[in-house]
């Protein structure tokens, strides 16, 4: 006589370590595999964008860093080349070089967040201490530039607030010298530990067109071996003058796409973003950062959508002026919404420990999806 | 790479009066506005025609255009009436690299539009989301529910120009 049996539904979150803020997933399950996955968000919400309505444009800038908590340089970022872009400003070149320093050296602490609790989600601890140990680091150099270590409001519309402090060259460079070295070990203690690539590689394997259609970008994207990067597919800022690689998933543990290769995809990154770094610091030239900030701003009426390449993927600024002091719009596609929607393709057919690996590989910031 | 008139153009020969105009007088970004019921259709042609390939929606988005009749209330607060809400949808070709944008309005008290989930399955969480703030409801969505509000949330749309805070949300007082 065949046993009865029956689907169970698993409730994971919204309090629960490896869902890396406040993510509620319902999970169907046939005994441990997973059937489907329905994530319910929304707990984070603050109305970022009904803020948006009733503040002028300088005064958004401050609430975009609360988005993506841990990218929050590349988020005003966005925006100034977005509201740049609404107002025709040009800026002076050596705004441009610093925000591209501090753009990537956000990169490089974000990143270093991503793979230190990816690793603490699937059971290795230390590497998550020597990876907050670099971040530090990155975190003192904005501190000693903008007075924040996590929320800055230092890139404005058409400037900065202020100029490089004048330990920051020295510095920096002192850190890219620590760093490369701590990177090895990082690879040496994580991407090629034996359990490690066990747990990552060929799980969650996500195809590229799958990806595309659902809009996936950033490292995810790439993970899946598409050469795709804003920085050089939708040039902004002085990125051009840089020369880097864009850094593709292989299939080198497993097949093209699998958590080890999204995770690997951020830890060559990091390597390039070094190398901008350097370049950029070597070659930044002088000037004011503050000269071209407009004293009042006031769009004409239209609307721009601009995007940049945040370490998560492509951020998107959708704005819509109506003439007035305070935007009629602003829509901000953040990737970690989008991506988090082909969550549930990756995780079916796998078991449930599985959904803490993939969800630590495709590095979302719930504070960017619920806004 | 084909410039967003050479699209309409195209568009325009194929569809007819569902592609209503290319709007190029606002600085900027030009759009093309088409017709709300023949969205799929269109966008189903964006994305397979050969020298078209839109493979990837970047974004997709409602506005509240404000453009009814302003009116006050005995409270004195502003509501509006009549006008239209919009989306936006901006597509993206990987392959072929460029880039349209289309817009599509509907009336503020019916808002239906048709959804573009089977083209893009990424469409799908952002029209919940138009759904949830302006309350445009797509038509043929798969799983048409909140998504950032609370899903009991019965006061209205909360992007919308004329949205008015409740007084109360769960025994809360909301203006605490």
């Amino acid at each position: 006589m065949a046993l009865k049996t029956e689907e169970m539904v698993l409730n994971m979150g919204p309090q629960h370590p490896s869902t890396h803020g406040v993510l509620r997933l319902e999970l169907q399950l046939d005994g441990e595999i997973i059937i489907d996955v329905v994530p319910h968000i929304g707990y984070l919400h603050r109305c970022f964008e009904k803020h948006c309505e009733a503040m002028t444009y300088p005064q958004v800038i401050p609430y975009t860093d609360r988005m993506d908590y841990l990218a929050s340089m590349y988020n005003e970022f966005g925006y100034a080349v977005a509201m740049e872009r609404l107002l025709k400003i040009e800026v002076p070149e050596r705004v441009e070089y610093i925000r591209v320093i501090m753009g990537e050296l956000q990169r490089i602490a974000s990143h270093l967040v991503a793979l230190g609790t990816y690793g603490a989600d699937i059971g290795a601890f230390t590497p998550f201490l020597f990876c907050f140990r670099d971040r530090e680091r990155i975190l003192h150099l904005f501190e000693i530039t903008c007075g924040a270590r996590l929320l800055y409001n230092y890139i404005w519309i058409g400037g900065l607030s202020h100029d490089l402090h004048p330990d920051f060259i020295r510095l920096t460079k002192e850190f890219i010298k620590d760093f490369r070295p701590n990177l090895k070990e990082l690879n040496d203690l994580l991407s090629f530990n034996q359990i490690f690539i066990e747990r990552t590689a060929n799980v969650g394997v996500l195809p590229l067109e799958t990806a595309i259609n659902y809009g996936v970008s950033g490292p995810n994207l790439r993970g899946s071996g598409f050469k795709w990067d804003l920085r050089k597919d939708d040039p902004y800022s002085v990125y051009n003058k840089f020369d880097y690689d864009i850094p593709i998933g292989t299939g080198e543990k497993g097949k093209v796409g699998d958590c080890w290769d999204r995770y690997f995809v951020r830890v060559k990154e990091m390597e390039e973003s070094l190398k901008i770094v350097e370049q950029a610091i070597d070659t930044i030239p002088d000037g004011d950062v503050t000269s071209a900030i407009p004293k009042r701003i006031k769009p004409p009426e239209g609307q721009i959508y601009t995007r940049v390449e945040n370490p998560r993927g492509e951020l998107g600024y959708f704005i819509i002026s109506d003439g007035s002091l305070n935007p009629a719009r602003v829509k901000v596609r953040a990737p970690s919404f989008v991506t988090m929607q082909v969550f549930s393709e990756l995780c079916k057919g796998w078991m449930v420990a599985d959904v803490v690996a993939i969800l630590g590989s495709v590095d979302i910031v719930l504070g960017e999806i619920d806004r | 790479m084909k410039t967003a008139e050479e699209i309409f153009n195209k568009l325009k020969e194929k569809f007819g009066s569902s592609i209503i105009e290319l709007k190029t007088d606002k600085p900027l970004e030009p759009f093309i506005l088409v017709n709300r019921l023949e969205v799929d259709k269109i966008c189903l042609f964006l994305r397979d025609e050969r020298d078209l390939l839109f493979d990837s929606l970047m974004n997709l988005s409602g506005v509240d255009d404000a453009n009814g009749e302003k009116i006050k209330d005995e409270t004195g607060l502003e509501t509006i009436n009549g006008g239209t809400l919009s989306v936006y949808y901006h597509l993206e070709s990987t392959n072929l690299r460029h880039k349209l944008t289309l817009k599509t309005s509907t009336e503020r008290e019916k808002p239906e539009v048709v959804t573009v989930t089977e083209i893009w399955k990424g469409a799908n969480w952002h029209e919940r989301e138009a759904y949830d703030m302006y309350g445009v409801v797509f038509l043929n969505h798969p799983d048409l529910r909140r998504i950032l509000m609370p899903y009991d949330w019965e006061f209205g749309y909360p992007l919308r120009k004329d949205y008015k805070n409740p007084e109360f949300y769960q025994g809360m007082k909301v203006p605490y």
